[in-house]
């Protein structure tokens, strides 16, 4: 067992991992932060994505022992004293979600992708998220609500 | 300014956005694996990495030495318990079922199938300690071919039968008394054209992998499930393990997706439940993807043999099907019925005067089969699409001009079909002309033309389908005469609380469709009661015992009127108490906008006018009702429908074919769909558009394939590969709005519209493209080489054959045949 340290959604812990633990399976497992889910086993799904010290990442895709020492922000640490965060206001208006399984990765993932390109093409938006699986929607309301955030903040 | 009184905004027809959300893009949702019991154990299933074998030894003690491993069992540790994994579904007397173990005993017959289970005090001990059980198995041949599986001394599935073939199920227009004799048809004909299609497998791949928590309690046990079905779960669990129902709690809490691939009852459900009782402990099972792919049951998976005969002037005469439905391994809940579910659809908006349908369920060693979104009518609505392209290119007629001298005019509704079903309404015409517009379709076939004749080595294709289906499943009796386990009713009971709020249980059990506002949206204009102030129960048999649940697009269309008619009740119970109040007689009454006013009275003069909050508020202190009325304002009620429901539409794709690649590029989807009234816009533009994003993915992307010795080569999202958002154009949708007669609301069902429609306008637009080379089919997935190798014509059977893009090994096509190459 390897001891890590780690603050997720502006709180510290201490744990004790095994170093073959994902972060995924960290946080939803030992932290309780079952928001961020597990799509698939290949990292093809992105429904994992979580932001770490600032990126985007696929959190099946890193150990928690990588995360020792980072900060993350899961999508239950988005909304601030029950304010959404913008892309969680832009996914409920554009009606972006309908199981919502992909949809905590899905909105990780947007805000990246903003992050990087703050004015993205449609075919920007839809290279952008190409890593994240939407089985219900056919992505079409997630671009809109990506440039709805984007025009938001022109 | 003009005084008016002020009316509450209709809610039917508003784009509302979701009551549902908040929970879902905060992160605060109760998926089934987020759920965690004290006491409980996590379990991991040991499955055949064989297609077909006999288990000569298996051994789990190894197991139970591991690391925090509480129990190791086999199937002989549940032998006499487990029973068989249920089929509801017999659609023929003689249909042969040869059982279907939970965990394989001492057989396996598809790779996948589940032979031990493990419970441990971690996921990951569970699933460690797998690898300590030992399996020894005497190979058998696999059995993947599904015309070799009919050949006389093929290698059978199942050893207690005598032939793979499950069942034949026929319907004959001429028998029926619904039509013409087909062999009438077939030696009259003076065209006829003959085609086989082939559906390849596909995996439904809902987004959330398949989760149960079982816990016991007592003589009963309470199921958390990753479900479309928690009623028939509920049920069909007390049948199949011997619990009686009432000791039976089954709750699908948020679950992420089904598009039918959580229709059935899962060896998984049952094995959790048979450990958790076992052991007497709480348990969780939750599946891996590549496990979901691999044992979760798939789709489509048919060959169709299809024979249409037309006059020289276009005019269809008869229609010949004959289907061989891969069945896979084992017959699931509805498994058998699937391709039933099609067989009234292929003569889909035309006037077919001579029908026959013949389908043959074939065992074999792969994954079983049963629902994928649209459950048999994608299959019928893709062959005929696709030969009346074929018709029209032998006939060098318009392909939409043969359409509309065929299809059911809008006056002529109501309209029997050969099938015998009556359409209620439809307006064919004006879809198509609204899609035609959107397309800019004239100006698109001048530019194909232009880029023929200039020989661009990227042509233009442009496909059509204009589509109707049969949903909202669906009159009892119906169901009862096709043989089904159960009827179509639905339930919904409407509460008035003290405060005037409103609770609405419902049968139906949404997973991301957004019932939980349409409903409110529908019980709000009702009761004439803000939208807040409605809250919609579901998805426990607890808190909602009486339901059919959520599938074939019968949730508003049965449950959404099953509601409409206990609102209705709750008027008329509201009416009595408030005659009596105002003291006038009931009939005097009009309810409007939520409140009862004395006919002929203005609105809101003194002693005239109750509200339904005065009067619940009434009924709850009981203190002046009329005599012998029950203190209670809340009313049931079970819908059973009297007919299907027919959403249609029109759906045009423009594809841009790279002949020198095989790259298909859609350019342009434009669909009109009529569903009837409109509840909200919004949310049948999110069901349309995920419809079309699967149907799409069935024409160009997706297909399980299994190689010749049986093994699921696409197991992973790496080779099993839905869409991703570059992958897929936006959309151009519409509707056109045909109300149905069926139902007091008008209303049609929407969500597997979009997947039924979508298949054949693509695969009609790439053969489109594709025409001038010669080709007059691509089999789908259409992948750039089975396009390019279409393009080159020389060698026309390799662009039906398998694809080797799975690390370059040879593999086999949906129908098990090898690809020679």
């Amino acid at each position: 067992m390897t001891k890590i340290s780690i603050t997720v959604d502006d709180v510290n812990y201490s744990d004790e991992v095994e170093p073959r633990t994902l972060l995924v399976h960290y946080l939803r497992e030992q932290l309780g932060k079952v928001g961020t889910v597990v799509g698939c086993d290949t990292s093809n799904c992105g429904a994992c994505t979580v932001e770490l010290d600032g990126q985007s990442v696929k959190s099946c895709t890193v150990l928690a022992v990588q995360a020792d020492g980072g900060t993350v922000t899961t999508i239950e640490g988005l909304a601030v004293n029950g304010e959404l965060a913008p892309m969680q206001q832009a996914f409920h208006d554009k009606h972006a979600l309908q199981c919502g399984y992909c949809t905590p990765g899905m909105i990780m993932a947007s805000r990246d992708l903003l992050k990087n390109n703050p004015h993205p093409s449609e075919a920007e938006i839809r290279e952008g998220i190409e890593g994240n699986l939407c089985r219900c929607t056919g992505y079409q309301n997630i671009v809109r609500a990506v440039q709805a955030v984007a025009g938001a903040t022109s | 300014m003009t005084a008016v009184a002020a009316r509450p905004e209709a809610e039917i027809g508003k784009a509302r956005t979701r009551k549902e959300d908040q929970h879902l893009i905060t992160g605060r949702t109760t998926w089934t694996d987020n759920m965690v019991l004290p006491g409980m154990v996590h379990l991991a299933i040991l499955r055949s990495p064989m297609a077909h074998a006999t288990i000569t030894s298996i051994d789990a003690s190894g197991a139970l030495s591991r690391p925090g491993v509480i129990a190791a069992y086999t199937g002989a540790d549940f032998a006499e318990t487990q029973g068989n994994v249920p089929c509801a579904w017999p659609v023929t007397p003689d249909m042969v079922n040869p059982g279907a173990p939970s965990l394989a005993v001492t057989q396996v017959n598809c790779v996948g199938e589940a032979v031990a289970v493990v419970a441990a005090r971690t996921k990951v001990e569970a699933q460690d300690a797998l690898e300590a059980i030992d399996v020894e198995y005497e190979p058998l041949p696999p059995v993947l071919d599904l015309e070799a599986a009919l050949v006389e001394g093929s290698t059978l599935v199942h050893p207690n039968t005598t032939s793979n073939k499950s069942y034949t199920w026929t319907f004959d227009s001429g028998v029926a008394g619904t039509g013409a004799p087909i062999d009438d048809a077939l030696a009259a004909a003076e065209i006829t054209v003959k085609r086989r299609f082939l559906q390849q497998r596909l995996i439904p791949s809902f987004m959330e992998p398949r989760s149960t928590v079982v816990q016991p309690i007592g003589d009963g046990v309470t199921i958390w499930s990753a479900t479309q079905i928690p009623h028939i779960l509920r049920t069909m669990l007390a049948l199949t393990l011997g619990i009686p129902e009432q000791k039976v709690r089954a709750i699908a809490p948020d679950v992420g997706g089904g598009f039918g691939g959580k229709i059935v009852v899962s060896p998984e459900e049952i094995i959790t439940t048979l450990v958790a009782r076992r052991l007497g402990k709480p348990a969780k099972y939750t599946e891996s993807r590549s496990e979901s792919l691999m044992a979760a049951h798939h789709g489509r998976a048919q060959i169709q043999d299809v024979t249409i005969t037309a006059k020289r002037d276009g005019t269809v005469t008869g229609l010949d099907v004959h289907l061989l439905a891969d069945m896979g391994a084992y017959l699931r809940l509805v498994g058998p019925g699937v391709p039933i579910l099609g067989a009234f659809m292929y003569p889909a908006i035309y006037k077919i005067p001579a029908y026959r349908f013949v389908c043959d369920g074939i065992f074999t060693t792969k994954a079983p089969t049963d629902a994928y979104r649209g459950a048999g009518r994608p299959e019928a609505t893709f062959a005929i699409e696709r030969i009346m392209d074929e018709l029209a290119h032998e006939l060098d007629m318009d392909p939409m001009e043969l359409r509309r001298k065929n299809w059911i005019k809008h006056e002529e509704f109501p309209f029997t079909t050969v099938c015998g079903l009556t359409y209620d309404t439809g307006n064919y015409e004006a879809a198509t002309e609204k899609a035609l517009a959107l397309m800019g379709w004239d100006e698109l076939r001048t530019e194909q033309a232009q880029r023929r004749a200039s020989g661009d080595p990227v042509q233009l294709g442009l496909g059509i389908s204009t589509f109707t289906e049969m949903c909202g499943l669906a009159p009892s009796r119906v169901l009862g005469s096709l043989d089904y386990g159960a009827g179509g009713w639905e339930h919904a009971s409407v509460r008035v609380l003290a405060t005037g709020k409103v609770e609405v249980v419902t049968g139906i059990s949404p997973h991301g469709q957004g019932h939980e506002t349409g409903f409110s949206q529908i019980v709000a204009d009702k009761l004439g009661v803000p939208f807040e102030d409605v809250e919609i129960i579901h998805g426990d048999t607890q808190s909602s015992p009486k339901g059919l649940d959520t599938y074939g697009s019968r949730s508003l269309v049965v449950g959404g009127i099953a509601v409409v008619k206990a609102a209705d009740k709750v008027i008329e119970k509201a009416r009595q108490v408030a005659a009596h109040v105002l003291e006038v007689s009931g009939d005097d009454l009009e309810f409007e906008a939520g409140s009862f006013t004395v006919k002929g009275m203005p609105a809101g003069a003194a002693g005239s006018t109750m509200s339904l909050g005065e009067i619940a508020f009434a009924t709850f202190a009981a203190h002046n009702l009329p005599d012998g009325m029950e203190p209670s304002l809340d009313s049931d009620a079970t819908f059973d429908p009297e007919n299907f429901s027919f959403p249609h539409g029109t759906h045009l794709c423009a594809v841009d074919v790279d002949t020198e690649t095989g790259r298909v590029t859609i350019r342009k989807y434009v669909c009109v769909d009529d569903v009837g009234t409109a509840i909200n816009p919004l949310l049948i533009e999110g069901q349309v558009h995920g419809g079309l994003a699967q149907g799409i993915a069935q024409a160009l992307f997706e297909e399980a394939v299994y190689d010749d010795a049986g093994n699921l080569t696409t197991g992973t999202f790496v080779d099993y590969t839905p869409p991703s958002a570059p992958d897929l154009p936006s959309f151009i949708t519409d509707r056109t709005v045909t109300p149905a007669t069926s139902n007091p609301l008008g209303v049609k069902g929407v969500g597997e519209a979009g997947t039924i429609a979508s298949t054949p306008a693509v695969v009609n637009a790439v053969v489109d493209a594709l025409r001038p080379f010669g080709v007059d089919d691509v089999q789908m997935p259409m992948t750039p080489e089975r396009v390019w190798r279409a393009v080159k014509g020389s060698d026309r059977a390799r662009a039906e054959g398998g694809t080797n893009a799975y690390g370059g090994a040879s593999t086999s096509t949906s129908d098990g045949s090898v690809d020679p190459s």
